[in-house]
């Protein structure tokens, strides 16, 4: 069964020269598109990025990444709305470019969808009462 | 047959009085028609909650010992600038004060993190806050430093006083340019790629009263999860706006100047808010009472979101640049479809103002009178009105 799921990956500043995207992708014959990245020489790094492949591949891919000592998340756990600050103003839904915010008809509450949320950052900044946060 | 402001809070007292947000009252008035509804309803209660930035606060520290005369001096809280041009112990802060060392836009879109905005928040929220403060000294004011935490519930007054707040009705801001901007109406995509709004329509507190028929100088109002006045006309009161054939504006219009206790206030209706690359202002929440004194006061009050339209104004050229064009009108119904057609494409919509919040307000304010703890008052003086023949003025520089 093939599977996707968005993830951060986090470096930390021993391992970010070696080539462990480039194995996780040869060797386990996975796919993946980067939606954000960070990584500077002798210095903790992050990628954001989407994995796909098969179910075991998938899960072997992972596990030799964790090995080499790369820290996972799911970005869902990663780009989070703090609800004690969120207004329901609506400020997020027009700028966000891969419409993860959507206003409920019925409520006019603002909702957050993760699995739509490429972690590019826009809403941060343009959320009025800074309730969106990045938690890399 | 008229009911009086005294015969509706009668039966406030008695837990008789039959209360409607301006949502609830359409859909009864449509099933009991409007001289039953008007008979039956007593008041209709309305909300708004959205960045207000004509807010702001003042209060009395009580006296130092010995004693220091802030008045003249300088002093910032939390380091955001506030206004000593009061008496020794009196303080004002803006919510759009700012600390020194902002970069504001020099670094361009500037964050805007922090200001007085968020001043007013912490201080309702319970929390310490750092004045320092400086003055020159005096025979009877000798002190010349004063650097010490202080919290709302020390202070003598801490009274919140917004000069303009609640506009009634308000712009639809798009950018025809072909950069992105920032604007106090959020961020806008080049190329008329999205729009904003800031009003709650239907529920707006002066959408339904558009002639200023029961809300005055001494109106009983929900600000910012207390009780508070409304203290006059606000700033730029505009009652001669372009209105349509029923009489709502189409304009921004009116406005009002609030003021209440900000130690019953919460921080749930009183939030400092950033809005990238223009500044820091205050999301306020307001909450008006409407007493349905008569058939005509009721027919105001059924004002749907599709009765409502908004001006759409480019704020990369024709706001900036104080030109009159407005590229289109657009109701509150459209707004909120999510997007709305101009120039032949469709433009996607966002709102700065919640409301849902404003569904709260008006159903909170609603509940407190079913529970008599909230009376209605009769306004000691109207708002200019129509007649009054007003409109502000645009300032022609001289000298």
């Amino acid at each position: 069964m093939k599977i996707s799921h968005k993830l951060v990956l986090h470096f930390p500043p021993r391992i970010v020269e070696q080539p462990v995207i480039n194995n996780l992708i040869r060797n386990y014959d996975l796919s993946f598109n980067i939606l954000k990245a960070s990584i500077i020489p002798n210095q903790e790094g992050y990628v954001v990025l989407e994995l796909s492949g098969e179910q075991d591949k998938y899960d072997a891919g992972i596990e030799y990444v964790t090995s080499a000592g790369v820290q996972i998340e799911s970005l869902s756990r990663s780009v989070l709305r703090n609800e004690g600050r969120c207004t329901h103003c609506g400020a997020c839904v027009s700028v966000c470019p891969s419409r993860a915010f959507s206003v409920d008809p019925q409520t006019r509450k603002v909702c957050f969808d993760d699995n739509c949320c490429v972690a590019c950052g826009l809403c941060i900044k343009a959320c009025p009462p800074r309730a969106m946060e990045f938690h890399f | 047959m008229a009911k009086t402001i005294e015969e509706i809070n009668e039966k406030i007292k008695l837990g008789k009085a039959v209360i409607a947000t301006a949502e609830e009252i359409v859909g009864i008035a449509k099933e009991k028609g409007t001289a039953c509804t008007a008979q039956e309803v007593d008041v209709v209660t309305t909300g708004t909650f959205g960045p207000m930035c004509s807010s702001g606060a003042y209060f009395n520290l009580g006296h130092t010992k010995p004693r220091i005369k802030l008045g003249g001096g300088k002093a910032t809280l939390n380091d955001v600038q506030a206004y000593t041009g009061y008496a020794a112990a009196d303080l004002l802060i803006g919510a759009n004060a700012l600390p020194d060392d902002d970069l504001c836009n020099r670094v361009y879109p500037g964050e805007f993190n922090y200001g007085g905005g968020h001043v007013i928040e912490e201080l309702v929220a319970g929390r310490d806050v750092h004045l320092v403060a400086s003055a020159y000294g005096t025979d009877c004011y000798p002190r010349k430093k004063l650097d010490t935490l202080i919290n709302i519930k020390e202070l003598n007054e801490a009274v919140l006083f917004n000069p303009r707040n609640a506009y009634q009705n308000y712009n639809v801001a798009v950018n025809a340019s072909d950069k992105t901007i920032h604007t106090y109406m959020g961020i806008l995509k080049p190329r008329l790629a999205n729009a904003n709004y800031c009003s709650a329509g239907q529920l707006s507190p002066l959408l339904n009263d558009p002639y200023f028929k029961t809300i005055g100088v001494g109106t009983r109002i929900f600000l910012g999860g207390g009780v508070g006045y409304v203290a006059w006309n606000g700033t730029q009161h505009n009652p001669t706006a372009l209105r349509g054939d029923n009489g709502v504006p189409k304009r921004g219009a009116g406005t009002l100047a609030v003021i209440g206790d900000l130690k019953q206030m919460s921080p749930r209706w009183l939030r400092g808010i950033s809005m990238l690359g223009y500044g820091v202002t205050l999301a306020v929440g307001i909450g008006v009472p409407i007493p349905i004194l008569d058939e005509e006061i009721l027919g105001y009050t059924l004002v749907g979101d599709a009765d409502i339209l908004a001006p759409v104004v480019d704020y990369s050229s024709t706001y900036p640049q104080r030109e009159a064009d407005v590229l289109a009108e657009v109701s509150y119904a459209e707004l909120k479809s999510g997007s709305f057609v101009l120039n032949g494409k469709s433009v996607s919509v966002a709102s700065l103002s919640s409301y849902s919040r404003a569904i709260e307000i008006a159903t909170t304010l609603k509940q407190w009178m079913q529970q008599g703890k909230f009376l209605l008052t009769q306004p000691v003086q109207p708002l200019p009105g129509v007649d009054a023949g007003i409109a502000p003025k645009a300032l022609n520089e001289r000298g």
